[in-house]
This record gives C-alpha cells, sequence and structure tokens, in this order.
C-alpha cells in the first residue's frame, strides 16, 4: 500500500482521503519510508521533519473527521525548498553561512501551505542562495538524479525535482530566477512553473535576484502542478512586488487540456546550435503533436534572446552582491575569527570567505564590480536596457501567438563534476528559461519523451504572457496528456536510478 | 607660517578672526538636515516608531533585515514628505524610486540603506530667512535654495565599550540596538548659499531654525536637536573674494544644536582662512565638531569617498504621487511659519525693524499667544521685550524657557490695564510668579500688592504727605504744578508703591486748589 | 583583459570577504572569462532605449501607517553569535565618521 501511496499524484491522493479510502497520516508515513529508503542515495532533502510532518497529518485527519471542509490539497505530502523560511525547521540556503539557522517567522508560502493542511515532510537541497543549476553548489553535497545517480538533478531547486521524481514527495516547491524551476524539472521528467513574477509572495524567501526570484511549484502531472499553484499564489501585503490580481484559473486550465484554435510561437533563437540533438529531436516532436491537437505554429524571432544570458548574468550578480551583503556575521549565521581583537570587518571578512562557496563569492565580486561608480552604465545599465528590449520582443511575439515554446534546456542531465570547473558552461543551462525571468512573465516546464543518446527526459518550455499562466497550464496538460496516452504510461514509470 | 592641512587643529590651530577673513574670502555654505518623521511606525514595516522601548523589543524581520524579509513603504511618511516638500516650493516628483545605497556598517541591519538616489521625491524649492543684522540693527533677507528632499530609513544605535569616553575610538566591541533601525527619516539639503558674508554663521544658524520652526508647524517632526529628531550636517567653502572661483568644502558633523551650528561655520571660516592665507589648501574632507571647545577636527577624509553603487531598489515599487494627492496636500497645509509671520506683523500693525525685533528676541509666538490670551498687542510686546527680556537675560535662559506663561503675562496685563496694578507693583508680581510663587493673581494676595483702592486711606496718605511737605505743598499752591510729583513721591513711598498714582496726583491738586 | 587581478583584490575587499592569494588567482581568472561574456551587452543597439528596474509595472504600493506585532527581544537575539545587555554584541567597529 504504501508503495503505491507513493506513485500517487496530489490529486490522486487528495481524493483518496476525501473519500476516507487513506489518512493523512498513512500518506505521510509512506512517505517518510520512501525517503528512508532513497534519500541517502538522492540527498533530495537536508532537513526531514518527520516529528513535524506527522503532527500535520493527524491535524488534518482530526480537522476531517471533525466535518471540516478542508482545501484541495489538505493531507497531501510536500518537500519545500530550503530557502523558504520555516520556524520549525532550520533554513540554510544550502549554505555554510547559515547552517542550523532557525528564522523566526515562517514565509508566507510555508503559512498558507500550513494553514491548507500541506504536509511539508523536509527542506530540500539547493545550490547555495539559489545560485547555480546542478545543486553541486550546495555546502552540504549535491543531490543525485533520480534517473541516473552519477547526474545532476539540475538546480538551483535539485532537491526539490529530485525529491517529487523520485517519489519522496508528489509535490515540491522551488524558486526560478534563472532558470531554476524549470531546468531541474526538465532534467528529472517532471513538472515544474514559474508563475508571473509577483504571483506568489517573496516575502520569507531568502533573496537571490529581488527582482526576478519567483517562487513556483514541481509536480509530476500539470494538474498537480496547478493544484499547488493556485494554493501558493496570490496577492500578499508584505510583499510590495506582489501581484494585485486573482490567481489565473490554472485548475480549470489545466483540466481543459486543448489547445484547438491556439497559435503557438516556436523562438528560433531558442534552438540550434549548442544543443543536444536528442533534446532538438524531442522538442521538434512536441511542436509537431501539437499542431496535430489542433493549434497553430509558427516561427516568431525574439531577436534579443541571444543577449539574455549577459543580461542576466549582469542583472542578478548586481542584486545578489547586494542581497547577500547582509550575512555578516552580526545577528545571526556563521561567525568566525572573533576572538577579542579583530575589529567586526575583519570578522565579517573571515566569515564571509569561509561561510560562501565559490559560485557565490564569484557572482558577488560580479555585481560589484558591474555596480562600481564608472561601470554602472556600461554593465548594470545596459543589461537594463537589454531587458527592455527583451520584454518588448515579447510584447511582440505575443500578439503574433498565445505562447511560445522552446527546448526547457539545451542538454539532458550532465554528469555529477563535468562542468563545475567552467561556470560560462554552466550558465548556459540557463540559456532558454532566462529570457521569462527578466521579463516576469509567466513559463512552464513539461517532460515531452526521453533522448534517444542517453535515455533522460527532454522538457518542452511553454512561456505565457504575464498574467496569462492559465495558458501554460492548458497546453502543458494538452501534451502531456497526448503523450501519456502515446506511451501508454506514466514517463517516471520508466526513471530505472532507484532501482 | 605653514597651515596644518588635514592635520588636527586642536592645539592653537591658525585661524584668521571672522571679520579679518572676510575681508579677503567670501564664504559659501551649505546645509544637509536630516529630520525623523513622527509617524506612528517606522519606515518599511509596523513597528511602533516610539521611543523608550527595552532595546531590541521594537523590531520585526523588516527592520532587523532577516533573510527574507521584504520593506512596505509607509504612505504616512511618504505623505509627510510630500508636505515638506510643498512648504518648501519644491516640484514634487511625478514618478521616482526608491534606491539602494550600499555599505557595510553594524548598525545597518541590511548592510544597504534604502533610501533615494537620483530621483528624490521634491525638488528644486527654496526656503526664505530673515537673518539678523547687528551692524544695521535690522535684519538682511535671504532665499536659501533647497536642492532636494528626500526619503530614507534611520539606523540603529550602537553603544561603544571599552574606551575612554563611550565613543567609537579606543572602543573594544559595540553593543547594538535596533529599536530605532527603520524609522523614517527625511534628509533636506540645500543649494550652495553665497553672498551671506558677515552674515554666514547667522545665516546658517537662521536656516536651521526656520526649518526646525517649519516642521513643527507642518507637524510632521518634533524636531529635538538635543533629542537627534532634527540632525545637521554644515559644509563651508571659501571663495577668494572676486575669484568667481569656488573653494574646497568640508563637511562638518556633530553639530548638535543651533549654537554649535553658528559656532561650527564660524570655526571653519577662520580656519580654512588661515589656510589659505598661507597657501595651504583646504583638504576636501569631513570634519567633527566638538561641543565643549567650538572647533573642528578632522575626519574621513573625502577623496577617499566611498562608492555606494546606487541602484533601483527592486523589492518597492515606484513612487507616482497623483497631482490629485499632491493637491490635497497641499490644499490641507496650515499656515506656514512666513505667512504667519507676515499676518502677525499687519495685525500688530509693526514695522519690519519692530517685528525684526520681537523675532531677534524669539518672543513672537510668545508674543502671540499672550495675545490671544487677551491682550493687547501692545502690552504684550512691551511686557515681552522688556521686563521679560532683562530677566531672560539675568538668569541666563531663553525667553521661552522663563517659568512664566503667555496667559500669566496676559493676566498682568489686564490687571494694570484695569488699574488693579501699576507698572510697578505689575514687574513685582512677575518676579513672584517666575520665582514660583504662583499665579498672578495668587502672588498679588500673598504680597498685598493691589494698588490701594480705598480712597480714604489714599486720602490721608496725600493729607499725610502735604503736612510733612509744607514748602512743596506751598510751590504747588503758588502755581508750580508740576512741584506736585515729590508729593505723588510721597505718596507712592507712604503706600509702599500701591497708589494709584495718577489718583493720588488729582487728589493732591485738590487739597492744594490746583485740581 | 577586462578585469586585472588587483581590481579582483580591490572587489573582494570591497564585499569583507578575506580571500586566500591562491583563491584570488583562481577567481580572478575566471572572473576575467565572465566579464568578457556578459560585456556583450554593449553590443547591444540601446539609444532611447529605458532600462527596466521593475519587470512587472507596479506603482504606488504602501501600508497604513498602523503597528503590527514586533518580535521579542529573546526571538530577536536567539541566533546571535554573541549577546549583551539585551543587544547584539559586535567586534570593534572602526571610525567612520
Amino acid at each position: 500500500m504504501a508503495g503505491e501511496l507513493t506513485r500517487m499524484s496530489a490529486a490522486g491522493l487528495a481524493a483518496a482521503m476525501a473519500a476516507g479510502e487513506v489518512s493523512a497520516l498513512e500518506v505521510t508515513d509512506a512517505h517518510l519510508a520512501r525517503i528512508g529508503e532513497v534519500d541517502d542515495a538522492v540527498h533530495a532533502f537536508l532537513h526531514v521533519a518527520a516529528d513535524g510532518a506527522r503532527q500535520a497529518a493527524r491535524a488534518v485527519d482530526e480537522r476531517r473527521a471533525a466535518g471540516e471542509v478542508l482545501g484541495p490539497l489538505a493531507g497531501v505530502p510536500l518537500a519545500l525548498k530550503d530557502v523558504f523560511t520555516t520556524t520549525d525547521m532550520p533554513t540554510t540556503c544550502g549554505s555554510a553561512i547559515l547552517n542550523g539557522w532557525r528564522p523566526p517567522y515562517d514565509a508566507t508560502v510555508t503559512r498558507r501551505l500550513r494553514q491548507t493542511g500541506v504536509v511539508i515532510l523536509g527542506k530540500t537541497n539547493m545550490d547555495e542562495f539559489a545560485m547555480g543549476s546542478s545543486t553541486e553548489n550546495s555546502a552540504f553535497g549535491p543531490s543525485h538524479n533520480p534517473w541516473d545517480l552519477s547526474r545532476v538533478p539540475g538546480g538551483s531547486s535539485g532537491g526539490s525535482a529530485a525529491a517529487v521524481a523520485g517519489f519522496e514527495a508528489p509535490l515540491g516547491i522551488g524558486t526560478d530566477t534563472g532558470g531554476s524551476i524549470r531546468q531541474p524539472a526538465a532534467v528529472c521528467g517532471v513538472v515544474g512553473v514559474k508563475p508571473t513574477y509577483g504571483g506568489p509572495s517573496r516575502y520569507g524567501v531568502v533573496a537571490f535576484a529581488s527582482s526576478l526570484d519567483t517562487p513556483g511549484p514541481l509536480a509530476r502531472t500539470v494538474l498537480d502542478a496547478a493544484l499547488l499553484h493556485e494554493t501558493m499564489a496570490g496577492h500578499d501585503p508584505c510583499d510590495s512586488t506582489s501581484v494585485n490580481a486573482p490567481v489565473p484559473p490554472v485548475v480549470a486550465a489545466a483540466r481543459q487540456a486543448d489547445v484547438s484554435g491556439l497559435t503557438i510561437g516556436v523562438v528560433p533563437e531558442l534552438g540550434g546550435e549548442g544543443y543536444q540533438p536528442g533534446v532538438l529531436a524531442r522538442f521538434g516532436e512536441a511542436v509537431d503533436l501539437l499542431e496535430s491537437l489542433g493549434a497553430k505554429v509558427v516561427e516568431v524571432s525574439c531577436p534579443h534572446f541571444s543577449y539574455a544570458l549577459p543580461a542576466y548574468y549582469l542583472i542578478a550578480p548586481s542584486e545578489c552582491s547586494s542581497n547577500l551583503a547582509r550575512f555578516d556575521a552580526m545577528r545571526y549565521g556563521l561567525r568566525v575569527g572573533d576572538d577579542g581583537t579583530r575589529s567586526a570587518d575583519e570578522v565579517m571578512s573571515l566569515t564571509r570567505a569561509q561561510g560562501f562557496g565559490a559560485e557565490v563569492k564569484r557572482r558577488i565580486m560580479l555585481g560589484t564590480y558591474a555596480l562600481s561608480s564608472g561601470y554602472y552604465d556600461a554593465y548594470y545599465g545596459k543589461a537594463q536596457q537589454v531587458r527592455t528590449l527583451i520584454i518588448r520582443d515579447f510584447q511582440a511575439a505575443f500578439e503574433q501567438v498565445d505562447v511560445l515554446v522552446s527546448p526547457s534546456t539545451p542538454t539532458t542531465a550532465f554528469p555529477l563534476g563535468e562542468r563545475v570547473d567552467d561556470p560560462l558552461a554552466m550558465y548556459v543551462a540557463d540559456l532558454c528559461t532566462i529570457p521569462s525571468d527578466l521579463a516576469g512573465n509567466a513559463a512552464l516546464s513539461v517532460p515531452c519523451g526521453l533522448a534517444a543518446e542517453d535515455g533522460l527526459p527532454v522538457g518542452l518550455q511553454i512561456m505565457a504572457p504575464v498574467l496569462a499562466d492559465d495558458r501554460l497550464y492548458r497546453v502543458g496538460a494538452a501534451v502531456e496528456a497526448a503523450l501519456d496516452s502515446r506511451r501508454g504510461h506514466p514517463l517516471l514509470d520508466e526513471a530505472n536510478g532507484l532501482t | 607660517m605653514a597651515g596644518q592641512a588635514g592635520g588636527t587643529d586642536r592645539a592653537g590651530a591658525a585661524l584668521v578672526p571672522l571679520d579679518e577673513a572676510l575681508t579677503r574670502y567670501e564664504p559659501v555654505i551649505g546645509l544637509e538636515t536630516h529630520v525623523e518623521l513622527g509617524t506612528m511606525t517606522k519606515m518599511f514595516c509596523g513597528c511602533p516608531a516610539r521611543f523608550g522601548g527595552e532595546p531590541n523589543t521594537l523590531v520585526c524581520p523588516v527592520c532587523l533585515g532577516l533573510p527574507g524579509s521584504l520593506p512596505v513603504a509607509n504612505r504616512a511618511a511618504i505623505e509627510y514628505t510630500i508636505r515638506i516638500g510643498l512648504a518648501l516650493n519644491c516640484t514634487i516628483a511625478d514618478w521616482c524610486r526608491f534606491a539602494r545605497k550600499n555599505y557595510f556598517y553594524p548598525d545597518m541591519p541590511k548592510n544597504f540603506q534604502i533610501s533615494q538616489y537620483d530621483e528624490p521625491l521634491c525638488t528644486d524649492g527654496w526656503l526664505d530667512i530673515s537673518v539678523n543684522d547687528p551692524d544695521t540693527d535690522g535684519a538682511r533677507q535671504v532665499r536659501v535654495g533647497i536642492e532636494r528632499v528626500h526619503l530614507e530609513e534611520d539606523t540603529g544605535k550602537s553603544l561603544h565599550i571599552g574606551g575612554a569616553t563611550g565613543r567609537i575610538h579606543g572602543a573594544d566591541y559595540s553593543l547594538v540596538d535596533y529599536n530605532r533601525a527603520g524609522i523614517p527619516l527625511v534628509e533636506i539639503v540645500t543649494k550652495p548659499v553665497e553672498g551671506t558674508g558677515a552674515l554666514a554663521p547667522t545665516a546658517a544658524r537662521t536656516y536651521v531654525t526656520e526649518l526646525r520652526d517649519l516642521m513643527r508647524a507642518l507637524d510632521v517632526s518634533d524636531v529635538r536637536m538635543e533629542e537627534g529628531s532634527l540632525r545637521c550636517d554644515v559644509n563651508t567653502s571659501l571663495s577668494p573674494t572676486g575669484s568667481g572661483r569656488w573653494g574646497t568644502r568640508t563637511e562638518t558633523k556633530n553639530v548638535n544644536s543651533l549654537r554649535s551650528v553658528e559656532r561650527a561655520v564660524r570655526f571653519e571660516i577662520e580656519r580654512q582662512a588661515a589656510l589659505l592665507d598661507a597657501g595651504t589648501p583646504v583638504a576636501l574632507e569631513t570634519r567633527h565638531f566638538h561641543e565643549d571647545t567650538g572647533v573642528t577636527t578632522a575626519g574621513r577624509s573625502k577623496e577617499e569617498a566611498q562608492d555606494y553603487r546606487y541602484f533601483p531598489e527592486p523589492d518597492l515599487a515606484p513612487i507616482a504621487p497623483s497631482r490629485n494627492w499632491v493637491e490635497e496636500i497641499r490644499a490641507a497645509l496650515p499656515e506656514l511659519p512666513s505667512a504667519r509671520r507676515a499676518r502677525l506683523k499687519a495685525e500688530w500693525g509693526l514695522s519690519d525693524l519692530d517685528f525684526a525685533a520681537l523675532q531677534h528676541a524669539g518672543a513672537v509666538d510668545l508674543v502671540a499667544r499672550t495675545v490671544e490670551a487677551g491682550a493687547t498687542p501692545a502690552d504684550a510686546r512691551k511686557w515681552w521685550l522688556n521686563e521679560l527680556v532683562r530677566r531672560a537675560n539675568e538668569s541666563g535662559t531663553d525667553l521661552a524657557d522663563l517659568p512664566i506663561t503667555p496667559a500669566d503675562v496676559a493676566r498682568v496685563a489686564a490687571l494694570v490695564a484695569s488699574g488693579e496694578l501699576n507698572d510697578k507693583l505689575a514687574r513685582q508680581v512677575i518676579e513672584g510668579v517666575l520665582a514660583g510663587e504662583g499665579t498672578p493673581d495668587e502672588v498679588v494676595a500673598a504680597r498685598g500688592l493691589a494698588v490701594v483702592s480705598d480712597e480714604g486711606a489714599l486720602l490721608a496718605a496725600v493729607d499725610e504727605a502735604i503736612a510733612a511737605n509744607p514748602e512743596v505743598a506751598q510751590k504747588v499752591r503758588d502755581g508750580k504744578v508740576a512741584a506736585a510729583g515729590a508729593l505723588v513721591g510721597a505718596v507712592m513711598k507712604a503706600t509702599r508703591g500701591q497708589a494709584d498714582a495718577a489718583r493720588a496726583r488729582e487728589l493732591i491738586l485738590q487739597r492744594l486748589g490746583q485740581g | 583583459m577586462p578585469i586585472a587581478r588587483d581590481d579582483v583584490a580591490h572587489l573582494a575587499r570591497l564585499s569583507r570577504m578575506d580571500l586566500a592569494e591562491a583563491e584570488l588567482d583562481h577567481l580572478a581568472a575566471q572572473l576575467d572569462v565572465i566579464i568578457s561574456a556578459v560585456a556583450r551587452v554593449q553590443e547591444v543597439a540601446v539609444e532611447g532605449v529605458p532600462p527596466t528596474s521593475h519587470a512587472v509595472p507596479l506603482v504606488n504600493v504602501f501600508r497604513d501607517d498602523v503597528e503590527w506585532p514586533c518580535l521579542s527581544a529573546e526571538e530577536a537575539l536567539d541566533q546571535a553569535p554573541a549577546v549583551e545587555q539585551q543587544r547584539f554584541r559586535v567586534p570593534r567597529i572602526l571610525a567612520e565618521d
């Protein structure tokens, strides 16, 4: 029974619990058992909150027994990226500088999950402060891809993606700044969504790049992702960048799953040289599939997308150099070298040198450089202007099409260690995802098959205009249904890394 | 003689006396003032903005800058800032943003300050001030240009432990309290103020005084320099007369009172003149003012000025005050001090000179409140400017700090007007009130100071005086009416000043056949 | 070469990170490559194009001047490396003025 429970979707589990077929506690126990079985190998979790989870599950069962009407995900277990503050669990952001930090407040997303009865199983591994595409930048060791444990699960939300792909939880939450939900989702063969910027609240999300960070859902089905999206998103007065509009009707759209009458744009700048042939092949087939399902497909050039990567690697480090300045050993976190003789500056500098990993150091210095007097105009200033041009590219494109599509990332999961010494090679993983982060619009990755070369998952990226998140789910669900039906079984049934 | 460029000026630094310095140099001054706004809560969070809490009890994740926290702007603080900008005749921005000012300092929890950089909320205004000129015994009107008014957040407060004086130099470690971190601060920066010459120190002081009064009138801050809710940095430079060249300016901090503003400017002019006379360039630097000695000493050199790497604050939405909102705020502005002064001057029918005298004495408000309490403007002026200024000077206090209220003064004036007191008695009553003996009526009763109104007693005193001074009395009978003055004096003496002098005179003249 | 090793050492000081010499060498080489790559933004024609600081345009997001609950001093100080007199104890601060 436990094995079956961990194979079920969130929607399925919720229905089973609502129907009294299984208790929330049984569901949580089944997943805790699964974690016990596989997480030594996968290392998706930094902290498993077994007692807290079981307590939360029991509370759901009690509320249901008392006749309360519960939310659509009550009792469903979830893996939460360790970048969200939680009062009853440590929050490390994958960094030695916050090892063991216990925040005195919950993130808004955390609070909403608890309120609706979602059971947080624990905090998942991530690239340090969300900077990376493989979780190899975690101070606590990388996570491993359930498809092939010698490969990366992507990043920075690699832990959450691996947990979901490894059946340790039906739901995961990550953050997407340059692609950190969609890229791990793609290489792990699960669904990952970056909502419109400002959709879900950033209050309690330790900031990497403030104008780009977007919390979002990961799941094994498009409908599950939609259910979680609806739970997570919504206006928050504690976040000044929070969108003050109703959450788009994502669940209804996921159920609609129909692309007839829609116009779909293929972006030529997001393809071609540097993309793995198997990825391009599966992508091409997905586009053909959409056409066969009734969509019209056209090509839409977005010329400035070629500059999205350099613009991003100026804007994000600039914001992060400022956001990470607060880690100075004075109020919380690691303190090194305070022997009573050193100055505050010296203690700060020793602490930060020891507490931050290499990628974080690189980005802090890059950002400091880009914002420096004399360099601001040529670097940060220019990047913000390129950002405007990318936004205009999207606006022009969306006048012609309803959604844009591309591969989610140029390659399948690469081997652990392959790119750690080559930052630029690592950055290239974000080529397709970055434009939507810069423009703030919504984007989703849905599995569209396995690459022929290596049998590893390929993701189809769908991009929609700002606040039109529902279109993602409509198209994503249609692709998913058609492919599942063609295949005859869920894609993840083929993941044999954990057998 | 070589000057001491950038070195300490404590021990006998060369100074050129102000008057002499001004024969060769023209001072240019500028002021940067920070005002703590009197909102209920902090700038970016809902922690109370009140004083007096136990350390680190008026804090939350936002003002502690905890990872994951986000700022949300206080609408009242924006409104107060617009109010200040309008009162200073500024243009209010259509659209502007907050910016991050990045530097590391333990009293700043995020190691950046949310402020405004190249997009301040208010720009390009002015404040007209009236600077007392002792030479002409009048006042010079000076228009102080306002460069910008912007909003930012304040830092926490540190105690420095282990050093000799509790100051940062020589301390072993520090203890930080974040209760005040995040309090809304408005920064008001003037344009350079030229052409004040010898009046530069006074002009600087007057500007800060006027600004303070304006903030009070606008009800946006309690602006107490002693408590730090009004802070001032003064910039001073000297330009060789007629050269048309601007001098290098110094920024003087730790100027904690109105008097210090004046003294700091004066000292800097004298110090810089000595340097320039000796051919030594003035160093571009920050200086620290010392209250006890009245000197400034060198601090951080501005040449190594920090690069704050300003960029627009991504966590806050831009501010775009609608023109409607701005006009609502403008319509709700109270009568500004300058308009009030003009109105009072007209109501009281005073010349510029006379009104300036009131301002110089710090008596305008006091006179106004005395008039409100029922006195005539003339009476109110008379008592405040004469007797009370004298008393204030004697005790070395400000007029406003004397332990007598405008209501008290109005009561005394009323008692004189009704004849119950004469001027001499009134002065004794005032003395009694200042000594803490009670209200005017209480003092009158306790000391028995009422003018004698019993005609019989007065007549008796008159007859006694006539009897005691037969030669004088005869002179009056003979027609020398003026001689009656001596007899009035005798009556006053006999009645310990409590006679109605005018009535006594009438009775004397009647008795002696002249009335 | 867009960035010299001394510049990188300066950046490390500015951002309060006391890096060892070998680490500085390594990072300097990497930063040099990265900066060359991101400098590509300078190829784009941006005459008259305004910079975007906020991708999803919002203005005038305010809160009312009303109190909300504070943390207790215990909660605020709980994770502090050093506490004295209910304050955060920090090493000696060099004078800033």
